[in-house]
């Protein structure tokens, strides 16, 4: 065996590279395992408990590269030390070659007419880099988390004093003029605007409208806090403003996660005031909303699209709970559930989207009753080891707990094909339930990271005298890069139930795990919708 | 500072400062991106940073 420590002085490079490198060297030959950190202090604690003291580790800075690696021998360890010299200086070529701008002012040197910075760099830089560019008069996509209250509404209010818009932080999503900012699926433009707290949120209801035939005007992200007390929906009322005037926008969809009531009724008396239809989905929270108001408050992400979609068309809003008919729904829950054995009472929901876990607990829970959860909600339960199920449970992997130290489960879907084994062994599931976001940024082939893991837990699950059914929702459209046709084809062979959306999928697990004995409640609510 | 146009009827040209993943996406988009070279200022060292803002130096 033999292994190395190597500290590359002044090589900083972003979180994601870093950790694409990290995983590209675990997977090479001959090396047992692998990792790539930057130098600050909380990372050389970790390398130290790892036992990697080496006084070269402990005088190095955040600036500083360090490679630990431990190879079967000297071979594999020189082949590995290679990869990585060519990993960095590929990496770093790649965009602006070997002497690329250092500062903000530099780059604005190169395209001055620049009307928009992208910042994604750590949460205790965010706020000095998102200043300048504010002062440059540059719009801001804010990426970065961890970014104090305080300073989040001191940006927002230089932004809107300005005319800008300060998308953020922790903003995952945004579309303006078809050109998808961070994460975001490939749909055609159309007459549909969308502002939005969520990243997730704002990929399905963009797909679906997509899916529907229609177009998406603008995607505005406002960042998960703008509708907090503290920053009282800045961004968001300036949003909606903005796609009120915007000519392509026909009809406006709001999305968050539930605000506090101040805060719902400042956004309400502008919505009301808008010249166009506006549907607001506030997962989980009901609002008072008059239909002669122009304000359409919907249950679902699904239903946005959908109430979306028949606005533009002039069509009365219809919510159907599926879009197959009734009985193929049916005969798919009696083929999964028909072998199920008594012990298999619970759905196990292993989410990437944070909203999406929040939408499938809004729809379970009238038909399953109470779920364990690291996502807060009234009416469910919190899980007190997120690692750990019990009874119905739907985990948040993209929650902090889970993504410290690693990619986002949408790039990186390592810890859910763990998790999906772990719920395999576990003779309590009924159902395993995930949802697969594509689109620009997430994770290039997700059927090929699933269906052996699929064909894995199916088997645990048969050895242990039991069958697994597993159910998926595709967020996403042929045109992304990952195909959603050919994904969704992919993991059908491989035995996985796939679904248009997140609420469809909720809901057919709930009739799988129930062996449809929630059927008159999934689809006796289709008359009221 | 002038206000700008209204940013849903420009063409995007972007500054991207951070993960360069970013950037690599918004190329193959088709939109004109420079990517900045990002590293911590103050050798990463926070405090370091708040001091020398302080003195006008950050």
């Amino acid at each position: 065996m033999a292994s190395r420590v190597v500290v590359m002085k002044g090589t900083y490079r972003d979180s994601i590279t870093v950790m694409k490198i990290s995983n590209e060297l675990s997977a090479a030959s001959g090396i047992r395992s692998a990792a790539a950190v930057m130098a600050t202090g909380l990372n050389k604690r970790l390398l130290g408990d790892l036992g990697f003291r080496a006084i070269e580790v402990e005088s190095a800075g955040p600036n500083d590269l360090v490679v630990a690696l431990e190879a079967q021998d000297e071979n594999a360890l020189g082949d590995a030390l290679e990869m990585l010299d060519r990993l960095l200086s590929a990496r770093k070529t790649m965009l602006s070659g070997p002497a690329g701008p250092r500062t903000l002012d530099s780059a604005l040197g190169m395209l001055p007419d620049a009307n928009l910075a992208v910042i994604s760099v750590p949460g205790q830089f965010a706020k000095r880099e998102a200043l300048r560019a504010l002062r440059e008069g540059l719009h801001v996509f804010l990426f970065s988390s961890n970014v104090p209250a305080a300073d989040e509404l001191e940006l927002k209010r230089i932004a809107k004093d300005s005319g800008l818009l300060l998308m953020g932080p922790d903003c995952g999503t945004a579309m303006l003029n078809g050109v998808v900012l961070g994460f975001g699926n490939v749909v055609r433009r159309g007459p549909v605007g969308i502002v939005s707290a969520s990243g997730t949120g704002s990929q399905q209801v963009s797909v679906l409208v997509h899916g529907a035939g229609l177009g998406i005007s603008h995607v505005i992200g406002t960042g998960g806090s703008d509708l907090s007390e503290q920053i009282g929906g800045l961004m968001m009322i300036e949003g909606l403003k903005l796609l009120e005037d915007d000519e392509g926008t026909k009809v406006i969809v709001i999305i968050s996660k539930p605000p506090g009531p101040p805060t719902a009724e400042k956004l309400l008396v502008v919505a009301r005031q808008c010249r166009k239809p506006v549907v607001v989905n506030f997962l989980g929270r009901s609002i008072e909303s008059t239909a002669d108001s122009g304000v359409r408050e919907v249950a679902t992400l699904e239903d946005a699209a959908k109430t979306a979609c028949a606005l533009v068309r002039g069509e009365t809003p219809r919510v159907e709970p599926f879009s197959a008919k009734k009985e193929d729904v049916l005969a798919i829950v009696e083929r999964e559930a028909s072998s199920l054995t008594a012990s298999q009472k619970y759905v196990r929901g292993l989410f990437s989207g944070g909203t999406l876990c929040l939408e499938t607990m809004v729809v379970m829970t009238p038909l399953i009753g109470g779920i364990y959860s690291n996502t807060a909600l009234g009416g469910s339960h919190t899980l007190g080891d997120a690692n750990v199920s019990r009874e119905h449970t739907c985990v948040d992997l993209g929650s902090e707990e889970f993504t410290a130290g690693r990619l986002h489960p949408m790039m990186d879907y390592t810890l859910r094909k763990m998790r999906i084994l772990r719920e395999a062994k576990d003779p309590e599931t009924a159902v395993i339930l995930a949802d697969i976001v594509l689109g620009i940024g997430s994770n290039p082939d997700p059927a090929a990271e699933l269906v052996p893991t699929v064909a894995e837990a199916k088997g645990l699950a048969q050895r242990g005298g039991r069958s697994l059914p597993i159910v998926a929702s595709a967020i996403g459209t042929p045109d992304d890069p990952q195909d959603l046709t050919r994904q969704r084809k992919e993991l059908e062979n491989a035995g996985v139930v796939v679904m248009e959306s997140n609420a469809q999928a909720a809901r057919i697990a709930a009739l799988i795990a129930t062996r449809g004995a929630a059927a008159p409640r999934v689809f006796g609510s289709a008359a009221h919708g | 500072m002038a206000r700008r146009e209204n940013i849903l009827k420009e063409t995007l040209k972007i500054v991207n400062v951070g993960l360069q993943s970013f950037a690599e996406d918004l190329k193959s988009q088709g939109v004109e991106v420079v990517h900045v070279d990002w590293q911590p200022p103050a050798g990463g060292d926070v405090e370091m940073l708040r001091l020398l803002e302080r003195l006008g130096l950050g």
